[in-house]
């Protein structure tokens, strides 16, 4: 056949069976091993029995009708017939070799026979040899006859026969026709071998045998292969009938698969869409991969990625698939894990970066809104500096020009004070500062308070009204002072905003609030514990804080006057009881209501932002910083309540909050009862006014132009005093408001001293007192109360941070109180000049007129003997030497336990007491000392340090000289820390009064002052 | 001649006064500790400020051992906070403003119990100290010279 086979075959190389279409010739994809030298290779490998179910007459078909089939069977046929004209061309080989050796087998015989033939005629006669025998011989009709070469051999023979004796002759052909016979004996044997092996030939190489062996090879090795591969290998008809299916995991019979599509057998999800996917690649021609995902109940949930290629015909119509499927589920599902693992710390580095630029602007707006406290208190330590000597300068005399630019720089000053404190409130409460401070409180007298001092300051014809429902319980516990701060500053707004007819507050409590508002409510008191919290933290406020606080102190120190004998009787509780006693909470609505300009409807909702005022028309004509509403709403919310504004513009306006306040428990109610019934009845007997109980108050217009009377007359006015003072104030019309007030100076203290529960109105009044004498004894038309009030908290904020605060003098230290009230009276009838003096001195910033005398008067106290508790070597050297300038001798000790021993050991004036010591901190120290004061031991007295009975106990020592080892020492803290529970846990624990540290000559010398009478 | 010299050092220490005056560094208090000293006690400031530098030499050294322990989870943060409390109870003793300020800050972060916070408020707090420590030992340096040279001047006119 072809020349390259016969070249192949010269070789000796078999290809391989595979068959040779399947890609292309560069690189054959099934490579298998020769058979033979390794033959058992695959012996030792067990091989399944086929799990593959085939339909062998699709397998005929295919092979008939498909391109690949056909081209497959067209090659073994040509192999087969390659092989078998190699084996026809071997025998016509070994049949030309045989026919050269039998013609060479027959030249020899004719040689014999013409050796013979001589011989024979030698034998006969001598006649010349004839070649005779040649047709009698049979020999020369097996030589082929056409041989031209035989005949010139023959020739040959013929001249070289002509030797020779007969004899010889003879037996030599006799020899030669044995041999003769020998080769042809061999050559039928020959013969015969031949024939065997065509026989052989015929029957050994039938093509099937050798095609079904080899194919049994490649699927040996297949099966090799694919035994533990997790795939799926089928074919499938142009109806997708499965034709042939290799499946690893067998499930099925041959029976439920041949035959059959993809969605008769399974059911389930993703049978649809292999269903579709294999029409598709029939559709299209062109095989394509695709991951699918199973569920069905054969097999469960798995993952295939399938391959599909399409088998063509040879007119080129497909006719059916192949395809083959992997299991991949555990790498889709790895896939799937890392890709949500991805993704996840994708989002989480979103989120970390989110909360980085978040943390990076709290700070930044922490950092501003502490900034802008401490600017504020920056500039406010000036500002009261120039305020305060403003004010002095407001004491000496002036022309009327003058007194008008000072009574402008005043009130400037007194604006940006008011701003800066509004500034601080409001960046304390946003930065979580604030912290509210719980305290038993009286919601009329608070109402009545604020009405009142409203009243005071009242420049226009108003008419101001208060009432407080029946409901609302007599005593409640909130934080007295941010609720004034609220009502003050609604009022106040009210006022501003009111030209005509009236200004009220409504009190009443509100029975059922929904469930949303407790929620809301309690979301409102963990908002307060945790702003507790924060004020501890929130280290660079605190001076401020103390500041304000000592503010607040003031204005509102009758409050503490009331509400301090409570804070005692809390403070010793045990605390676990003190959290059970405040279960019930009263919801308190308070409406504040004017008749004034009202809010256009458009300003509303910006009315509570901030530094936003109605209009800025509205701005220029009534000024103010359009904070305070903000404030307000913050403060309120805080509280856990709420504040909303209804108004009608011309009209009037209505603020309305609503505010949670704790009820005090019945069983502390009747604890207080005795007291509390004394309180009301003393304020019955002192005001006569049955109104007041009712929870009703009227400050009717006042008539204007007779304030200031003359000099002489304002000194005893003692029947003025009840508590609805304005009332009586316009009863008696011979007298003023600033003449009431101002000449309270003694008779205040008179009612200090006998009355010490229905205190004076406001502690701004009290604080004002020392002022009125002085100014009106140099005739100035001082008729603006609240600005004297104002600028007195000014005069104290001047004093920037050691002013003195002298907590509830009227009830922890009577005696003393006492004592000082004697002796200023007794300087009062001595002279009123002497008075006035006096009461400048006490002012902090008025320090300058009366500088040398002060200091003598300090240095004629230098008998006192004063204790100071210091562990800082720092302080305590500093403040010995300041002490020695001022004329003190002091003693010194480390700690607490110390200090008790020093006490021990002698009598002391004066201790300054550090709080935070090693071994025993100056709290504890206080709480001994005042232990044993009351007890008169040491030991037993660690446990239960029952300052507030301490009263009682005060009661009984009016002197000084009275019941010396039970005096009460004045005991005064020294705070770095200057927190706003500092100051209350000093109060707390039974100290007097504290300095903040470091400590200067100023608040040094005004603590001796306070507390060592000279 | 070192008349002239104590006049000018007597400027030179105001100014530098002024300076850390106007950098915070100070604070009003320092004056009243000036106003402390007087003929009983002529090195007053000096021995307060360098007992101060002493005291607080040994908190800083402490602060840095208790913050820079082995394991930051177990920091002693109520310790760090005394320490604070002592150096801050100081140095506004003596009027160091901003020694007390950052003091305040490593205080607020010590509460959070935040360590580099910490860290970072006691590394400021270190610098604060130092720049302190020379310009106050500049201080002191210029007062000495100023008494030495102020001394030779009024000698004469003492004795």
């Amino acid at each position: 056949m072809g020349g390259e086979f016969t070249e192949e075959a010269d070789m000796e190389v078999l290809p391989s069976m595979w068959p040779e279409d399947i890609g292309s010739e560069a690189r054959k994809q099934f490579n298998m091993e020769q058979p033979g030298a390794n033959r058992d290779m695959l012996e030792d490998v067990t091989i399944k029995e086929d799990p593959s179910v085939v339909d062998f007459k699709r397998l005929l078909e295919l092979t008939n009708y498909s391109e690949k089939g056909s081209s497959q069977l067209t090659y073994l046929v040509k192999h087969w017939e390659y092989r078998h004209t190699n084996a026809v061309r071997l025998l016509n080989e070994e049949l030309n070799i045989l026919s050269k050796q039998r013609q060479e087998v027959e030249l020899k015989k004719l040689e014999i026979l013409e050796e013979h033939r001589f011989e024979d005629d030698k034998h006969a006669g001598s006649k010349r040899p004839v070649s005779i025998l040649e047709e009698a011989c049979d020999v020369w009709g097996r030589v082929p006859r056409k041989r031209n070469d035989v005949a010139a051999y023959n020739r040959n023979l013929d001249i070289d026969a002509e030797y020779d004796t007969a004899m010889y002759w003879k037996q030599r052909a006799l020899q030669l026709e044995k041999m003769l016979q020998e080769t042809i004996k061999r050559e039928d044997a020959l013969m015969q071998k031949l024939l065997e092996n065509i026989k052989n030939l015929e029957t050994q190489s039938s093509p099937v045998e050798e095609l079904s062996q080899i194919l049994k090879r490649a699927d040996n090795f297949l099966h090799f292969i694919l035994q533990t591969a997790p795939v799926v290998i089928g074919h499938q008809d142009k109806e997708l009938r499965y034709r042939f299916i290799y499946n690893h995991f067998p499930r099925l019979e041959e029976e439920d698969i041949i035959g059959k599509t993809d969605e008769e057998i399974f059911s389930g999800a993703g049978v649809k869409e292999i269903q579709d996917f294999k029409r598709e690649v029939l559709e299209r021609g062109s095989p394509a991969k695709r991951e699918i995902k199973f569920d069905t109940p054969l097999f469960g949930s798995k993952t295939f990625l399938i391959y599909v290629e399409p088998v063509f015909s040879k007119a080129g119509d497909t006719i059916g698939v192949n395809y083959m499927g992997m299991d991949v589920t555990d790498q889709v599902a790895r896939r799937e894990r890392m890709a949500k693992l991805r993704e996840e710390i994708a989002v989480q580095k979103a989120k970390e970066t989110e909360l980085n630029k978040t943390i990076h602007i709290t700070e930044e707006t922490m950092r501003a809104k502490q900034m802008l406290a401490t600017m504020s208190h920056e500039i406010r330590s000036p500002l009261t500096g120039v305020v305060g000597m403003a004010e002095i300068l407001g004491t000496t005399k002036l022309d009327r020009e003058q007194r008008q630019l000072l009574d402008v720089m005043l009130s400037s000053g007194d604006l940006v004070l008011q701003l800066i404190n509004d500034i601080l409130d409001l960046s304390k409460v946003e930065s979580g500062a604030m912290k509210l401070e719980d305290t038993k409180f009286r919601p009329r007298e608070v109402v009545r308070h604020v009405l009142q001092t409203a009243a005071a300051s009242l420049k226009k014809e108003l008419m101001l009204e208060g009432h407080v429902a029946d409901d609302v319980p007599v005593e409640v516990i909130g934080d007295v002072l941010r609720i004034r701060q609220i009502l003050t500053n609604l009022i106040s707004n009210a006022i501003k905003f009111t030209h005509e007819g009236k200004v009220g507050i409504n009190l009443h409590a509100v029975s059922k609030q929904c469930p949303g508002c407790q929620e809301r409510h309690n979301q409102g008191l963990t908002a307060a514990l945790q702003s507790t919290r924060l004020a501890k933290e929130n280290s660079s406020e605190t001076q401020s804080y103390i500041d304000r606080e000592s503010s607040h102190c003031s204005t509102c120190q009758n409050n503490l006057d009331q509400n301090s004998t409570e804070k005692h009787h809390l403070t010793n509780e045990d605390t676990e009881k003190h959290n059970q006693q405040y279960e019930k909470i009263v919801w308190l609505r308070c409406e504040v209501y004017d008749t004034g300009i009202g809010i256009p409807e458009k300003a509303l909702p910006s009315l509570f932002k901030k530094y936003m005022q109605a209009s800025a028309d509205h701005a220029r004509k009534y000024g103010g910083t359009g904070l305070g509403l903000a404030i307000c709403k913050q403060l309120v919310e805080l509280m856990g309540g709420n504040l909303t504004v209804t108004s009608k513009e011309h009209c009037g306006s209505t603020f309305t909050f609503v505010l949670p306040c704790k009820v005090p428990s019945k069983r502390e109610n009747s604890d207080d009862h005795d007291e509390n019934e004394a309180i009301s009845d003393s304020e019955i007997t002192a005001d006569s006014s049955s109104d007041e109980i009712n929870g009703s108050f009227v400050f009717k217009p006042l008539t204007r132009g007779t304030l200031f009377s003359s000099d002489g007359s304002m000194v005893c006015k003692t029947k003025l005093f009840g508590s609805s003072m304005l009332d009586a104030l316009h009863i008696s019309n011979g007298l003023s408001e600033s003449d009431s007030y101002s000449s309270n100076d003694c008779t205040s203290r008179k009612r200090l001293s006998s009355d010490r529960v229905s205190a004076i109105s406001d502690a701004k009044k009290m604080q004002a007192e020392p002022k009125g004498p002085a100014q009106q004894s140099l005739g100035h038309n001082v008729n603006d109360f609240g600005r004297i009030n104002k600028r007195d908290e000014g005069c104290q904020d001047s004093t920037n941070g050691f002013v003195m605060h002298k907590f509830d003098s009227s009830i922890m230290d009577s005696s003393r109180t006492q004592r000082n009230t004697g002796l200023q009276q007794g300087k009062m009838a001595s002279s009123e000049r002497a008075n006035m003096a006096e009461s400048v001195k006490s002012l902090p910033t008025c320090q300058s007129p009366t500088h040398e005398k002060e200091d003598t008067c300090m240095s004629d106290g230098s008998s006192f003997k004063i204790l100071l508790v210091e562990d800082n070597k720092i302080n305590v050297m500093v403040a010995q030497s300041m002490m020695r300038q001022l004329g003190h001798r002091i003693d010194v000790v480390n700690n607490g336990l110390e200090a008790i021993r020093a006490l021990q050991r002698s009598h002391y004036d004066l201790i300054f007491m550090d709080v935070c010591m090693p071994v025993m901190d100056g709290m504890q120290a206080t709480r001994l000392i005042r232990s044993f004061e009351e007890n008169g031991y040491w030991d037993a007295s660690v446990t239960n340090g029952n300052d507030h009975t301490m009263t009682s106990s005060d009661s009984l020592t009016h002197g000084p000289d009275a019941g010396q080892s039970r005096k009460r020492i004045p005991i005064i803290a020294m705070t770095a820390n200057s927190l706003a529970e500092s100051a209350a846990d000093c109060l707390a624990n039974g100290m007097d009064s504290f300095v903040s540290k470091p400590v200067t000559f100023q608040n040094l010398k005004q603590c001796l002052k306070q507390y060592l009478p000279c | 001649m070192l008349g002239l010299g104590a006049a000018r050092l007597e400027a030179d220490m105001n100014r530098l006064m002024a300076l850390l005056f106007h950098q915070g560094v100070l604070d009003e208090q320092f004056m009243q500790l000036q106003q402390l000293q007087d003929e009983s006690s002529p090195n007053f400031v000096s021995e307060v400020i360098s007992i101060y530098f002493r005291e607080s030499e040994k908190l800083l050294k402490n602060l840095r051992s208790l913050l820079l322990r082995a394991d930051r989870e177990c920091t002693d943060y109520t310790k760090i906070g005394i320490h604070l409390n002592q150096l801050m109870g100081s140095s506004s003793s003596i009027g160091a403003k901003r020694v007390r300020t950052v003091c305040l800050a490593f205080r607020a972060a010590s509460e959070h119990s935040n360590w580099s916070g910490c860290l970072r408020s006691l590394e400021v707090l270190e610098h604060e100290y130092c720049y302190l420590k020379t310009k106050l030992h500049e201080l002191f340096q210029m007062e000495q010279h100023r008494v030495m040279a102020a001394g030779a001047r009024y000698h004469p006119a003492l004795s």
